[in-house]
Order: structure tokens, then C-alpha cells, then sequence
């Protein structure tokens, strides 16, 4: 039972390195989990808190299951007091494999507190104020402690008074889609933990010290363990690099790749050769938008349907989900982003690896061969796009050593959770927010229709709050019409009207409620054209905007207008409105060559029209975005 | 008079069914209308203009209840007693010039005289400024009393004044009714003409490769694009669509057929392109007297996206749309609400919308109102037929159109009934 905890806890410190990684050394926490510890006290736990080196930015890491075993470094202050005899002796030979693998030194220093929570030991390196980075690391201890992929340790024997120093900044630095932890590194690293605790307690007590540094050499040649395979200490010694340097690298990998511009002709051919669909283009393209994607509407549909028995690359559920985003079936950040996943889950469940070839690999590759389909339907949304790279990232971490029924089911799995946590769980922290902002008496306006929004308001109605509900509309697609049909049909008072007339129907409103496609990391609002334009209003009158937005929809990405990034609908459907036959003045004219028909599907509100976004972390004013996205940025995509 | 009558009730009748729309459309007839109750009063003898003056008022407490939101009805009726009023008075100033030449004070009727007595006064300065020259410095200086600058001006006008003096009283009172004719066919000729008044300063405004949005349709802009275009200047134009009427769509197909670079887009995109935009050049339904803008439904939006990008709003107004009110709650007070078909098709939703059905109140209510309004600080520019103007400045213009007394033209009609 114990290996499986820690081989969890493999993973989670990389939670917690999101966002609270610091480069001074940290002390072990023995304040841990052991109940008969007496240092684990109340005053002792809430000293901790002032001095440890959280980023001022003090938002708590992301909760899962496991969390309830981390525990946030502790300064070096608490860290190290008085030891009491108990401390040093009650866990001793918890773990009779481990302490004998991890300290010969003397049996007084091997002191383990093993614990399955030892991962926090993970995160942290602790010194004395003596300093042990200057111990010369040729200094060998006897025995050493295993080095793995993420720890590399190497236990030095000193004078007294001298530094423990776990060396794990390593998998804070790393970018993780690179580590491969498989179960023999796990092992490694708890083993390293342990031994480095042990090595800690060893230095409390002022027996010989111990000191960990970074030397995967040693640790790999002093002492291998039975489990340990190669591939492990290779991993172990590719990941071994400057940790700075790493650093520097991520976050120039973090920048987002500029987007496709479609008006750069030469890719623009590239990428008709690699499409399955062939797109007329528009002809009466509007000129400021020659750099997004500007086809004729619906003739890809005949084109794929023909095309049915031809596209054996394709899975059937990726293909079906196509042609519902093609046809409008399936619209919605959330909607569509589920949609694909589970598309992908089917896919991902058919698939065999092909003789001679990795399943990382290729089904990276065949993902991507969807994927670049689905934009072909229609471009991704940014939900959309941040749920691939969770799931690129997800197959590129499946260790070799798993067989593929295995991974398939990991993967099964992991895409699963991820729907759960990050829309369904997500949505529903949303709800549990945003509730607490709807009064008695409140006048609701939202536009269009987004799915939080519509649960917020059918949750604060089942909760009995009295309020009104104003749905604006707006042309072409009239979302609200459905959102409208629903909420009458639950009992909730409505009025209905059109984004024109929002100056004057804002008079009578007390609080708005926008849906969003995206939340930028400017604070900019990414979501269905017009939503600007209520936010616009609403400020101008002095009403509250709250933007309902999972997190898992933020990107890092800027933008100021609305023109360098969109999406562009269907022409033809500004120029007929149906169900008014007496407005067809524009039968015959669109083949004008002076007549262009823009039909945008996206808008940026400015971050200043927004007076709170209602996120699954709570809720945060705009320009706390950038520091949801930087501190849980990782942390969400990687769970 | 049975003929104005029908007449009347006509015009009623299109304006309560609002078979009438457009100011223009609504300020012309109006003017004929009126024209033709004015040719078939019959004037008594004495008094006529205040004879004239009931008349019009009747007719127009009538023709701005039937729609009240229709402000160019008022604006023509108004325009109308103003005239009226001005004839009347420049009658009389020569009348008046006449006797202080010819010194003859008794021969006039007394009622006539006290009928006019009050106006006398100020009838003489109105009359030194409706020909248009300033009291001289000289007389401001020595503030010499305002008779003695009345010879003066009833001596520059010797002929009219002569004939007048010579006039008989039918043939007064027939001048009267035929001047006030004569102006108000100047009136009718006038709002027929504004567009191109109008348009004549388009290449004032627009320059070459210049972006400009508009929303819905009005004639005024489509001359204004094309009097540009005819200069040679190419530009581009936005058309927003201007829901739930759709008229945007009418705007572009014109621009279209005129060969212009149009850009259809949807009320809601508005806000993401007005940052390319250089100007936004707009109808409207009438202009107050503090500069606000009563316009199409959507307009407060536009303005405000354009304030927010520092666009400027430029609002093309006949001065038959230049309104003598303020507004108070102009949003709601100066509306109508159209009906819920535009928005949702009947039968969709009718269920919900039953006063009858459940508990009394529906659970929906459809708001589909026909005007925005624009406060003046959203506005940078009026462009009227006679000249740009600023919003603070439209009080000012106002005044040259109308009367004071006529401002509040119910009321005055009820206390005198």
C-alpha cells in the first residue's frame, strides 16, 4: 500500500512546484502526518507559514486527493528545533527495506521517518545555516541514496553541523512533459527521499552529517537498486541539467507558437496538401481578415460525406464530431471540448499500435491527424486546444514499460478525470460561487447562451432566490432563443430582446453575467461577438460584469482587438434573416464585388469592462489572470 | 371647411398606424398639411395671425398625440407657428413704420391694436433683427430708446412699406395668409432640398481611404457617401445591420449598386471593429435641445464604442429634426415599443407570453424598443443644412427656428380652448 501512496507522490510535488518553487534550499517538514509526532503543533504549523518562502502571491495549490499528504515547505526556522527524543525515534523502522537501502552511516543517523507522505521531501532541500552547497561532492558517504529522474541525491558524510541538501529542483525546472517516471523511478525516489530525510534527522540530532548533493553519478554507481532499470538512470542523467538554464528555456517553450496566418501564401499550400477537406475560399473576402481562414460555409459537408469510406485515417467518432462542429450541431467551449475528448477517448480505445513503432509516438501523430481535421471543420477554440495539449502531454508521459492495453486505459482514464474536474467539477465550483453574487430581487442580464451561466441561474432558482432574467440576442445565431426556451420552461421570469436595445434594458439590470470562449492573459474576455459590447454598456451604467469561466479555458496568450485573432461564420447568414421574408434586400447582391459580408464569431472585451471573473479557483478580478495562468498554468494541464 | 378636415383625419390616421415613417417623410406632409389648413382658413377680419395661430395649433395637438415620438411633426408644426409669427410681426413692424412715418395712429381698428400692443416692443427688435442687421454700436452706446431705431429699418424696407401704408385691410390680411404660404412652401422646399444642403459638406469630412461606420439606413448618409464619392474620394464603409428592422441591409445594397467598398456586419460586431474605423457617420430620428440624439435602436451602443476608441460621431440632421425640447428619461419617454414578432415568431413562445395562462403575470416579456438615445458628450458633430455644428451649440440654432411661445404647444392650445 505504501508504494502506491508514494508513487503518487511521485507526481505531486509537481503540483506543488507550481507557483511556490523557490531556489533556496528548504529543510525537510517533520511536522508530518505522523500523529505521535509532538512537534507537529498547531503554533509550530502557523510559525512556518510567515517564513517559508510562498511567493506573495499566497493562492493555496490546487486541491486533489492526494493532497491531503502535502504539505508546504516549512521555513528553515521551525524546521530544525530542539529534536525531541520521540521525534527521532517513534518512525524508526516504519520501512525496514528502505532505512537498510538508504543509511549505513551510522544506525543512530538513520533515523527514518518513512512515511508514504515523505514526498513533500520532494519539493524542498534543506540546509543549515552552516551551508552545505560548499561541501566538495567528491566526499562520498559509504552508502548512498538512489538518484532517479526527478532526485538526484548523493548522501556526503561531514563534520557535524553541515547541510542536507536534497537536490530535487531538478522536476521543478525540467518541463514534464519530458519525464518518464516509470515504476522503478518512482521507487528510486522515494528511496531518495527517505534516505534524505533520514540524512536530515541524522544532522538534527548532531550525529555525523549527512549531505545530499546533486551527483547522479555517484548515487548510480554506489548503489543500484534491485529494481532499479536502466532506463531509469538514463532518464536520470538526461534530465540532469542546469537547473537556471532550464528554467530559461521553459518559459521561452511557454510562449505560445504564433498562429497559422492564412495569409502567407506558401503555408497556406502546405497546409491544403496535409487537409482531407478541400474548402472553397471565399471570394468576397473582407480585407482585414485575409490572415484567418475564410471558406465558403457547407461545401465541405458534401465533400466529406462522399468522402466517408475513403477516410480509413480517420475514426469514425473524430469524424462524426467533425461534421457536428461543421454543421453547428455541437457549438459551445465546453460543449465542443468534451465532444472532442470523448471522440478521442473512442479513438484512443480502437487503437493498436502499429508493428515496429512506439504508442507514444504514433498516437501522438494520429492525434494530431485528427486534430488538424477538426480545425479543418472549424478552427479549435482555445478550451479545445489547452485540452489537446493535456492530452499530448498525457501520451508522451506513458512510461515504454507499459503495455498498451495498459496505457490505453491510463489514457482512458486521464481523459476521463480531466473532463470531470476541469469542466464538469469546474463548472460546478462555478456555480457554488456565482450563487452567492444573486440577490433577492436582482435583475440577471447574460447574453447569448453559455452553459456556467444557464447552470448558475437554474441553481439560484432551485435555491429560491426571487430574481429576473434578461436574455439579449443577437443575429445571426440567436443562442439565446434556446437558452430562453429553457429557462421558461424551469419556471424563471425572463424578458427577452435583442443586443440593440441593451442601453435600454440596462437600466433595469443590477448584474450581468457573461459566458466566455477564452480568458486571455491580458484579462482580456475572448468570447462570442457582442459580448464587448454588453460589457461596454453595462460599465457605462455602472453594473457588475462577472465573466463565468473554467480555468481550464485562461491561455497565456495577449490580444487587444478583435481582428488579429477570430473566427469568421458563415456570410451568407448576414445577408438572410430568416423568418422575415420582407427583408431581402441583398437577394441577388452578394455576388457584388463591392459587397463583403462579415460574419465574426469572437470578440475581445477589454479586461476594464470586467469587474470580476468566477473561475474554479474562486474569484479573481481580471488582472489576477496572468497569475492563475503562471501559477496553475502547469499545474492544470499536468494534474 | 370639411375638405382640411379629411385631410386631417388622414394624416392621422397613417401617423397612428404608423403607415408614416422617417422624418422626412412625417416633416413634409406635415408642412402640406398644414399648408392646406392655412389656405383654407378663413381669416376674419381682425386678428388674422392669431386667427392663423389657433388654427395650426388645433391641427397640430392632434398630429403630435397621434405620435408623440414622431418629433418631426411637432418641429414642422412649430416651425410653422414661428412662421406665422414672423410674418406677422414684419407686417406689422412696416405697418407700425408706416404710421410712426406718416404719424396716422387712429385710424387702426382698436382691437387690433391691443391684440398687438404687448408684441409692439419686442416686435420691433425682432423685426431689427429679422432683416438682419445688428443694432449699430452707436445706438448700443447711447442706448437711444429702441423707437428710434425703428424708422430706420421701416425706411430701409420704403417700398414694402409704402405699399402697405397705401394697402387696404383685406388686402392685408390676404398678404398675410399669402406670405405665410410662401414661407412655409420656402419650409417645404427646404426639407425636400436638406439632403443635398447636406451632402454638399461631405468632402469637407471624408478623405481618401478613410474607414467610415454607419448603422441602419437613412437617406441623409446614403447622400452624404455618395456626394463623396462623386469627388473621387474611395473609401470604405461598415454597415452594421441596425436589428431588429433591418435596414442596414437596404444601406448596403444602395452603397453597393453605387459602386462603394461596403462591409455588411451584425450589430454585435460593432464594438470589434469600430477600432479600424475613422469615423462614424449616422442618421438620426430628431435632435434635442441639450445635443441628444433621439436615433434607431442601437445607436447609444455605437456612440459608445466610438467614444471608447476615440472615433469621432458625426449625426446628420435636417433642421426639421432639430427639436425645441430637452429631454427628460428620453429613453423611455421618447420610445415605442415595437412589436415582439421582430424578435421571436409568433407561436414560439406565445404560451409563455399569455397574460391569461398561470398566475397572472407572464413569465415572459419580449422588449423590442424602436429608438436609442445619444447623450450629446457622445456626439463630436452635428452636420445640419447649415453647417457643423458642436451639441452645445443646438440650443443656440433652435432658437432661430422657433418662438418661445410655441415650445409647449398642447398646453397653450388647451388654455386658450
Amino acid at each position: 500500500m505504501d508504494s502506491r501512496r508514494s508513487s503518487r507522490a511521485v507526481i505531486d510535488p509537481k503540483v506543488r512546484q507550481v507557483g511556490f518553487f523557490t531556489s533556496a534550499p528548504l529543510p525537510p517538514d517533520r511536522t508530518q502526518s505522523d500523529p505521535p509526532d509532538p512537534i507537529r503543533s498547531p503554533p509550530l504549523a502557523d510559525a512556518s507559514s510567515p517564513g517559508n518562502s510562498l511567493s506573495p502571491v499566497m493562492i493555496p495549490p490546487p486541491r486533489h486527493p492526494s493532497d491531503s499528504l502535502l504539505r508546504l515547505p516549512h521555513s528553515p526556522s521551525d524546521a530544525f528545533p530542539p529534536p525531541s527524543p520521540t521525534t527521532t525515534t517513534t518512525s524508526l523502522g516504519d520501512f525496514s527495506d528502505d532505512v537498510t537501502a538508504a543509511s549505513s552511516p551510522p544506525p543512530a543517523a538513520a533515523r527514518v521517518r518513512g512515511r508514504g507522505s515523505s514526498v513533500k521531501q520532494q519539493g524542498a532541500a534543506s540546509s543549515f545555516p552552516g551551508g552545505g552547497f560548499e561541501v566538495p561532492p567528491s566526499v562520498k558517504a559509504p552508502s548512498s541514496v538512489p538518484a532517479s529522474g526527478l532526485t538526484t541525491v548523493s548522501v556526503v558524510k561531514l563534520p557535524p553541523g553541515i547541510s542536507v541538501e536534497v537536490q530535487s529542483d531538478r522536476a521543478l525546472n525540467s518541463k514534464p512533459l519530458k519525464e518518464k517516471t516509470s515504476k522503478a523511478e518512482r521507487r528510486a525516489i522515494q528511496e531518495a527521499q527517505r534516505a534524505a530525510k533520514a540524512a536530515a534527522k541524522a544532522e538534527g540530532i548532531k550525529t555525523p552529517a549527512v549531505t545530499a548533493l546533486a551527483n547522479a553519478k555517484s548515487a548510480k554507481s554506489t548503489k543500484p537498486s534491485p529494481q532499479r532499470n536502466d532506463s531509469a538512470v538514463v532518464v536520470a542523467a538526461s534530465e540532469k541539467k542546469g537547473g537556471d538554464r532550464s528554467v530559461e528555456k521553459d518559459r521561452k517553450k511557454d510562449v505560445p507558437h504564433p498562429r497559422m496566418q492564412y495569409d502567407d501564401k506558401s503555408r497556406v499550400q502546405k497546409l491544403k496538401k496535409r487537409s482531407v477537406v478541400k474548402p472553397t475560399e471565399a471570394r468576397n473576402r473582407v480585407e482585414l481578415f485575409r490572415h484567418l481562414p475564410q471558406y465558403e460555409h457547407g461545401t465541405q459537408l458534401p465533400v466529406l460525406q462522399s468522402k466517408f469510406f475513403q477516410l480509413d485515417t480517420l475514426h469514425p467518432a473524430v469524424y462524426k464530431v467533425g461534421l457536428q462542429y461543421l454543421s453547428g450541431d455541437i457549438c459551445g467551449g465546453n460543449a465542443r471540448c468534451i465532444a472532442m475528448l470523448q471522440a478521442f477517448q473512442e479513438a484512443i480505445r480502437d487503437y493498436s499500435t502499429p508493428p515496429a513503432k512506439t504508442l507514444s509516438r504514433d498516437l501522438t501523430a494520429k492525434i494530431s491527424s485528427y486534430v488538424s481535421f477538426l480545425i479543418d471543420c472549424r478552427p479549435l477554440s482555445v478550451s479545445m486546444g489547452n485540452a489537446i495539449r493535456f492530452l499530448k502531454s498525457q501520451i508522451a508521459k506513458i512510461p515504454i514499460s507499459l503495455s498498451e492495453s495498459e496505457a490505453k486505459a491510463t489514457l482512458h482514464s486521464d481523459i476521463e478525470r480531466f473532463i470531470n474536474e476541469k469542466i464538469i467539477l469546474a463548472d460546478r465550483v462555478i456555480v457554488k460561487h456565482a450563487v452567492t453574487k444573486i440577490r433577492d430581487g436582482d435583475v440577471l442580464l447574460t447574453y447569448g447562451s453559455s452553459s456556467a451561466v444557464e447552470m448558475i441561474l437554474q441553481h439560484a432558482h432551485e435555491l429560491g432566490k426571487q430574481f429576473r432574467v434578461v436574455i439579449v440576442d443577437s443575429r445571426p445565431k440567436h443562442e439565446g432563443k434556446l437558452l430562453l426556451r429553457r429557462l421558461v420552461r424551469k419556471g424563471l421570469s425572463c424578458t427577452y430582446t435583442h443586443i440593440n436595445a441593451i442601453s435600454y434594458i440596462m437600466h433595469e439590470v443590477t448584474r450581468v453575467f457573461l459566458g466566455a470562449s477564452s480568458v486571455l492573459s491580458n484579462g482580456t474576455v475572448y468570447s462570442r461577438v457582442g459580448t464587448a459590447c454588453v460589457a461596454m454598456v453595462a460599465y457605462g451604467f455602472h453594473i457588475p460584469v462577472l465573466v463565468c469561466c473554467e480555468a481550464y479555458k485562461f491561455h497565456e496568450r495577449v490580444q487587444l482587438d478583435s481582428i488579429c485573432s477570430n473566427e469568421l461564420g458563415d456570410p451568407d447568414s448576414i445577408s438572410k434573416v430568416p423568418g422575415r421574408e420582407d427583408i431581402n434586400h441583398l437577394d441577388g447582391w452578394d455576388k457584388s464585388e463591392n459587397l463583403q459580408l462579415l460574419n465574426l464569431i469572437y470578440d475581445a472585451t477589454p479586461s476594464d469592462y470586467v469587474s470580476l471573473i468566477i473561475t474554479d479557483y474562486g474569484m479573481i478580478p481580471p488582472t489576477s489572470v496572468p497569475v492563475i495562468v503562471r501559477e496553475y498554468g502547469r499545474g492544470q494541464l499536468w494534474i | 371647411m370639411p375638405d382640411t378636415q379629411v385631410l386631417v383625419n388622414d394624416f392621422l390616421n397613417k401617423l397612428k398606424k404608423r403607415k408614416i415613417e422617417g422624418s422626412q417623410a412625417t416633416a413634409r406632409q406635415t408642412a402640406e398639411l398644414l399648408r392646406s389648413v392655412i389656405s383654407q382658413q378663413r381669416v376674419p377680419y381682425t386678428n388674422q395671425a392669431g386667427a392663423l395661430i389657433d388654427a395650426v395649433k388645433a391641427v397640430g395637438e392632434q398630429l403630435i398625440a397621434a405620435n408623440p415620438v414622431e418629433l418631426a411633426v411637432g418641429n414642422i408644426v412649430r416651425r410653422v407657428l414661428h412662421i406665422i409669427r414672423e410674418e406677422d410681426l414684419s407686417l406689422t413692424t412696416a405697418a407700425i413704420g408706416g404710421l410712426n412715418l406718416s404719424a396716422v395712429s387712429d385710424d387702426e381698428n382698436d382691437d387690433d391694436r391691443d391684440g398687438d400692443s404687448t408684441l409692439s416692443a419686442a416686435a420691433v427688435a425682432a423685426a431689427a433683427r429679422s432683416t438682419l442687421r445688428p443694432p449699430s454700436l452707436q445706438t448700443l452706446l447711447e442706448d437711444t430708446p429702441v423707437s428710434a431705431a425703428v424708422p430706420q429699418t421701416s425706411s430701409s424696407g420704403g417700398d414694402s412699406e409704402g405699399k402697405s401704408k397705401s394697402a387696404d385691410k383685406s388686402s392685408r390680411s390676404r398678404k398675410l395668409k399669402h406670405d405665410v404660404i410662401e414661407a412655409v412652401n420656402e419650409l417645404i422646399q427646404d426639407i425636400v432640398t436638406c439632403h443635398e444642403q447636406i451632402a454638399e459638406q461631405a468632402v469637407e469630412h471624408i478623405h481618401q481611404n478613410e474607414v467610415i461606420l454607419t448603422l441602419g439606413s437613412s437617406r441623409t448618409v446614403l447622400e452624404f457617401l455618395f456626394a463623396a464619392k462623386e469627388k473621387k474620394r474611395s473609401f470604405r464603409v461598415f454597415v452594421a445591420e441596425g436589428a431588429p428592422r433591418y435596414q442596414g441591409h437596404l444601406l448596403a445594397k444602395e452603397l453597393v449598386a453605387r459602386g462603394l467598398q461596403t462591409t455588411l456586419i451584425t450589430d454585435s460586431a460593432v464594438f470589434a471593429m469600430i477600432s479600424r474605423v475613422n469615423m462614424v457617420i449616422v442618421g438620426a430620428h430628431a435632435v434635442m435641445a441639450n445635443g441628444g440624439v433621439i436615433a434607431p435602436v442601437g445607436m447609444n451602443l455605437v456612440a459608445l464604442a466610438a467614444q471608447k476608441h476615440a472615433v469621432p460621431f458625426v449625426v446628420l440632421a435636417g433642421s426639421h429634426k432639430l427639436c425645441p425640447l430637452y429631454p427628460h428619461n428620453p429613453e423611455v419617454l421618447l420610445n415605442e415599443l415595437r412589436s415582439p414578432s421582430e424578435l421571436l415568431d409568433f407561436g414560439e413562445f406565445s404560451d409563455c407570453m399569455d397574460f391569461g395562462s398561470g398566475s397572472g403575470s407572464p413569465l415572459l416579456h419580449v422588449v423590442n424598443p424602436a429608438f436609442d438615445y445619444v447623450p450629446p458628450k457622445l456626439v463630436s458633430l452635428f452636420i445640419t443644412d447649415t453647417g457643423g455644428h458642436n451639441p452645445s451649440y443646438m440650443y443656440r440654432l433652435i432658437a432661430d427656428y422657433y418662438s418661445a411661445d410655441d415650445l409647449v404647444v398642447q398646453r397653450r392650445a388647451t388654455a386658450g380652448n
